[in-house]
């Protein structure tokens, strides 16, 4: 892809490092934990050198994970702060998901969408955590109900935040130009009007 | 086939039926607290049979020793001082896995064929399955396994397996020198717990009775308690225990539901981005940018 000088930067450097880092942690952090949620899911244990091996590596890496997405959020929360705006978004969501943008209300540099996600996966990233904590035998011992509470939360959770998951990858394959923000870090200019056009006068001045 | 003794009833993680063409008859250890005198016998029976050696602890001041349930001590006896009837009362109760018909261990277990349940009754743990994950021990109401701090791997009593499988009793009955032990197969055993109850009301102990609570589908090991109205008193042997409300939430329909709720999640963006097609940046605003680069640029 040949890059536009004019093209816009989206994500820094680091941002998008940061971003990976979370993005890979999570999907092994899935697939381990599948493996453990319902037998149907148990064969994913071989993708981590065996049953034995995917229980002891899953909450190193969630370790991994909650320290990064700490990074994350610092990095982002004051840019999703919710607004009427994004409330406006929301309420016409089913028009964008039918394919029908034209009567989207103009958005910063994130929708209403993006920012009930961000904090959706937020909430979900303590929730696991903590749980995570509590059932975590090699390390801790914590009370039996902490951790049956602990085994329910972490399980519950971790459903609602795989499916939250895999509506955040497919909205970026989707909205065609996306992913290359994640890449290089850049939109282009075209990109930026059509959905973010708050967000577009802000940078280009327009 | 394996030896009739090893039918399989239930096998962890697994979610097809397991042969059930045979019927085995349903064994039972039936533990009379009224008849033991903490002598400990059974606890070396089991070390010695199972070939397992805990650390030599150190003295508590109390008569339990070890004291608590190990890796390595299947079974502990359990001292409990108590008052009844203005009179003190030295209850020793020989505690270990009750080999409940509906056991929470099996059903929180995540590792295929890491616990199974015998069609005999017998709960057993095969170490080789195991991943250490300790989820048996969140699904026990009895605190019975322990997670190995050398191998982690999950143990507990086997109700010696490997003894019943050749039609011996377990060790610890063997090794009972008071009788206080017995081992047959559950009808015999209620039969017999009957008859000491029937002896323990006439000597005045008008609550005894038998534990083999209902909430876990009865156990294959159980008591006769001088005080059944009150199992408390037996080092806090639980009053009604059943698999947790909590385990049973964790482990129940939701798990399946949530799986095919994901599988509709993946499936319904696939056929969104067929039907609907990609989200592309619309030719007007492309053209609108051209036009404004080229007027940047005269
Ligand atoms: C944030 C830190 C996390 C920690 C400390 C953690 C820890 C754990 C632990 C200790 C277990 C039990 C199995 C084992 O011992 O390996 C487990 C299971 C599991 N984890 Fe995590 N985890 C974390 C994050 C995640 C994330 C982000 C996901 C992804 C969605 C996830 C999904 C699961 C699932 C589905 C299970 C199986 C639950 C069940 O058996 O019902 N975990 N986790
Ligand atoms: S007492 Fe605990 S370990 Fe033994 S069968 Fe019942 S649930 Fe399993
Ligand atoms: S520790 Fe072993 S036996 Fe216990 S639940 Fe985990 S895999 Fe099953």
């Amino acid at each position: 892809m040949i890059r536009d000088p004019k093209d816009l930067k989206r994500y820094t450097a680091s941002e998008r490092a940061n971003h990976w880092v979370v993005g890979i942690s999570f999907i092994l952090l899935a697939l381990s934990g599948l493996a453990f949620f319902h037998p149907a899911f148990f064969p994913l244990t071989q993708l981590f050198g065996g049953p034995v091996w995917a229980r002891i590596i899953h909450p190193y890496l969630g370790v991994l994970m909650a320290v990064s997405f700490l990074g994350l959020f610092i990095r982002f929360r004051h840019l999703n702060k919710m607004t009427p705006a994004d409330k406006e978004w929301l309420s016409k969501a089913k028009q964008m998901v039918d394919g029908d943008d034209h009567n989207m209300p103009e958005q910063g540099k994130y929708n209403g969408g993006q920012k009930v996600m961000f904090w959706a996966l937020a909430v979900c990233m303590l929730l696991m955590t903590v749980s995570g904590i509590f059932i975590w035998r090699a390390w801790f011992g914590f009370d039996i109900t902490l951790v049956r509470l602990g085994a329910v939360v972490h399980a519950a959770a971790g459903a609602v935040m795989i499916g939250l998951i895999m509506v955040h990858v497919y909205a970026a394959i989707w909205v065609k130009g996306t992913i290359r923000a994640m890449w290089y870090g850049t939109v282009t200019r075209a990109w930026a009007k059509q959905h973010h056009r708050g967000w577009y006068r802000q940078v280009t001045g327009k | 086939m394996a030896l009739q003794s090893l039918d399989i009833k239930q096998r962890s993680a697994t979610t097809t039926p397991p042969p059930q063409a045979r019927q085995t008859v349903e064994i039972a250890k039936l533990i009379d607290v009224s008849a033991c005198i903490g002598c400990k016998a059974c606890q070396v029976a089991c070390m010695e049979w199972n070939d397992v050696r805990d650390e030599v602890g150190s003295n508590h001041g109390v008569y339990d020793n070890p004291m608590d349930l190990t890796e390595k001590s299947w079974t502990v006896m359990r001292f409990s001082e108590v008052e009844q009837n203005n009179k003190l009362e030295w209850l020793i109760r020989k505690d270990g896995c009750m080999h409940c018909s509906d056991p929470g261990c099996l059903k929180a277990c995540p590792a295929p064929g890491a616990i199974i349940q015998y069609s005999n009754g017998i709960v057993d743990f095969h170490q080789e399955n195991c991943i250490g994950c300790g989820y048996c021990v969140t699904g026990c109401p009895f605190n019975v396994p322990r997670i190995s701090k050398t191998d982690s791997k999950a143990y507990k009593c086997t109700l010696c397996s490997d003894r019943v499988a050749v039609n011996q009793a377990p060790a610890c009955a063997k090794s009972c020198p008071t009788g206080a032990i017995q081992f047959g197969s559950k009808e015999d055993m209620k039969d017999y717990a009957a008859k000491r109850i029937g002896d323990l009301k006439e000597r005045g102990f008008d609550k005894a009775g038998l534990y083999d609570p209902e909430g876990v589908g009865g156990t294959h090991v159980m008591y006769v308690l001088h005080h059944a109205d009150q199992p408390g008193l037996y080092a806090g042997l639980p009053e009604n225990p059943s698999v947790s409300p909590l385990v049973s939430l964790w482990k129940g329909f939701a798990k399946p539901l949530a799986t095919l709720a994901l599988a509709g999640v993946a499936l319904g963006s696939l056929f969104h981005y067929v039907t609907k097609g990609p989200n592309e940046v619309s030719k007007e605003i492309e053209d609108e940018i051209e036009r404004e680069d080229k007027e940047e640029a005269k």
